[in-house]
């Protein structure tokens, strides 16, 4: 039986380290996939609409698009 | 209801803290608990006047700009106090006979020292994170801000913390960690207020009217996660007495000192860094009225980020007894972390491309962008100077001094000036700033004192490193400690005056902001209270 703090030195170096980089890689991915230019585009023009007042309920579907749209 | 509750809270929290104040073993334990006291007391009253009336509903089309304003105006008072601190400081140091006889112990250099830096950090920074996150999360939610007054709550909670740290700092209570200097009282109050806040951000991203969560959020509740997560874990103490100010840590040796730099070093990257990227990754687009340059750019930065800073602790722990293997793997991640810091540097600046000619006319814009410069200059110096053999010359020197403010000075406080110069005309419907002028007059002196502060500090710093390892034919040390200081002399004035110029720009900004909102032309496209359309 080994002590704790082997034990543990070894997971974090294996199994841990694997998983912190395949989730790293996994995200990089997804954000990387195809298709989602789109809604980046949109995401990152958040910041020009709705400057001075929230979202009411009711124009919630029609947004008003105030400025212009991200180069990509 | 409810008031009838928080009145018998306040007044309950109100008597035990003249008890535990009458029963005070030291003297910042009782200067708390007198504070506690009056927090509980005066809040008692503010309650209690508006016990029984009607309530007007919070209007929902609205923002609650209220506490943005609030913390934008602490930020600047803060901000000024930090410096203020600072600059003395610096002379202190330079200057021994500052060091009063007659106020030793309460304002020698020991004490004004973490006075300084929790200033800066915690009360100008953490106001400034505060104003940014109400007004960011708002904005980029197209929502009002969730809880009701719990804004303010947190607002409040948060300057009863900076009291008590800074009134604490001077009577000496410590314990003795960087940037954790608090004791348990102070970070007991702290923990409270910080999961108010989480839950404040949560809520409101929780109600957000945009689908998709805006980057510059990402950043801002990270910061708050993981600064919840650090405090806590770097400040398990037992206290010592239920009457007394001082505690024992729960860890000891190596541990402790890892656990510490664990948290210091997260401080600067979610406090420091992962916060401000926040504001930068608004403000910055917002004053250049452009989108971020790559909305993917931005994701990957914030992933790389969180993913790598969190190792990086280690770095502060070179040679000493920590294992070899947890230090090199502080110093890889260090240099790994060079790559999303600049990728978001990179980012910001091209955030710009097709409007750099704003830099010509918008001292503001200036500003923020030299704030993302810094911010690659001192992350790429702060990676080197984690390599351990130039941490072997680096280390304990004021290089480590001058890389910090490079950071803080450069980075932190020029796109808070940023933001503050956005916000006040903004917040307060004001057509446009009072002087121009007066910015481009902070702008230089806040970057000439940058760079004299810096470019000092590289020297002394270097200079001590090289003069502590130099040795004789015989091998004997040839420099005493006393020598080092003596020669540093110099650079100390510079240094000062550094920070006297940043100062005065920090002074400058303050009356232009006041100007800003006392004799300002009212916007005029100014939002009206009007009913919901």
């Amino acid at each position: 039986m080994e002590d704790t703090y082997t034990i543990m030195r070894v997971f974090a170096g294996s199994w841990g380290m694997m998983f912190m980089l395949l989730s790293f890689l996994g995200v990089i991915l997804f954000t990387l996939r195809p298709g989602s230019r789109q809604v980046h585009r949109d995401t990152a023009n958040i910041p020009f609409r709705y400057d001075d007042r929230p979202m009411s309920d009711d124009s919630a579907p029609a947004r008003t698009r105030q400025t212009k749209e991200a180069r990509q | 209801m409810l008031d009838y509750v928080k009145l018998l809270i306040l007044g309950l929290v109100a008597v035990c803290a003249a008890i535990a104040a009458n029963y005070a073993r030291d003297a910042a334990y009782l200067v708390h608990a007198l504070l506690i006291m009056g927090a509980a007391a005066i809040t008692f009253v503010v309650v209690l006047r508006r016990t029984g009336e009607a309530r007007v509903p919070a209007p929902a089309n609205e923002y609650m700009d209220g506490p943005v304003k609030a913390a934008a105006i602490a930020t600047a008072f803060w901000g000024v106090v930090g410096f203020l601190a600072g600059v003395f400081i610096a002379f202190q140091l330079a200057f021994p006979v500052l060091n009063f006889h007659w106020a030793e112990g309460y304002l020698n250099f020991g004490r004004l020292r973490p006075l300084h830096t929790s200033a800066v950090i915690f009360a100008f920074g953490g106001n400034a994170l505060l104003a940014a996150s109400f007004y960011i999360v708002q904005r980029t939610s197209a929502a009002r801000l969730w809880g009701g007054n719990l804004a303010w709550f947190v607002f409040w909670g948060y300057q009863l913390f900076i009291a008590m740290a800074a009134t604490g700092y001077l009577l000496g209570s410590t314990q003795g960690q960087e940037y954790a200097e608090p004791e348990w009282l102070t970070d007991l109050w702290l923990t409270i207020v910080w999961v108010a806040f989480l839950l404040l951000y949560l809520g409101t991203l929780m109600k957000r009217k945009e689908p998709h969560i805006y980057v510059a959020n990402w950043f801002l509740l990270s910061f708050i996660v993981t600064v919840a997560m650090l405090h806590v874990v770097n400040n398990l103490q037992i206290p010592v007495s239920l009457f007394g100010s001082a505690s024992v840590t729960l860890f000891s040796g190596v541990q402790n000192a890892m656990t510490q730099w664990w948290y210091g070093h997260n401080a600067v990257g979610f406090f420091l860094t992962a916060g401000f990227l926040g504001m930068m990754y608004y403000f910055i687009p917002k004053q250049a009225e452009r989108p971020v340059y790559s909305y993917k750019l931005s994701i990957i930065h914030f992933w790389a980020l969180i993913f790598l800073y969190i190792w990086a602790g280690p770095h502060h722990l070179h040679y000493t007894a920590l294992p070899d293997w947890a230090s090199t793997l502080g110093m890889v991640f260090s240099v790994v972390l060079w790559m999303p810091s600049w990728g978001g540097m990179i980012n910001g600046l091209m955030t710009l491309s097709g409007a750099w000619d704003k830099l010509r006319t918008d001292p503001i814009l200036r500003m923020m962008v030299t704030s993302v410069a810094f911010y690659g200059m001192s992350t790429f110096e702060g990676p080197m100077m984690s390599i351990r053999a130039v941490n072997s010359l680096s280390h304990y020197t004021d290089w480590t001094i001058g890389h910090v403010h490079s950071g803080a000075l450069g980075w932190n406080g020029m796109i808070t000036f940023g933001m503050l110069y956005y916000l006040f005309p903004k917040l307060w419907n004001r057509q446009s700033l009072y002087s121009l002028k007066a910015v481009s007059w902070h702008y230089w002196l806040a970057t000439i004192g940058i760079v004299l502060y810096a470019a000092s500090m590289w020297v002394t710093g270097i200079m001590e490193g090289l003069m502590w390892r130099e040795v004789d034919a015989q091998g004997f040390l040839v420099n005493s400690f006393a020598d080092t200081v003596a020669a540093k002399f110099p650079m100390y004035v510079v240094r000062g005056l550094g920070g006297v110029m940043f100062l005065t720009g920090a002074l400058i900004m303050c009356w232009n902001l006041w100007m800003t909102v006392k004799v300002g032309q009212v916007r005029k496209d100014a939002p009206v209270a009007a009913p919901a359309e």
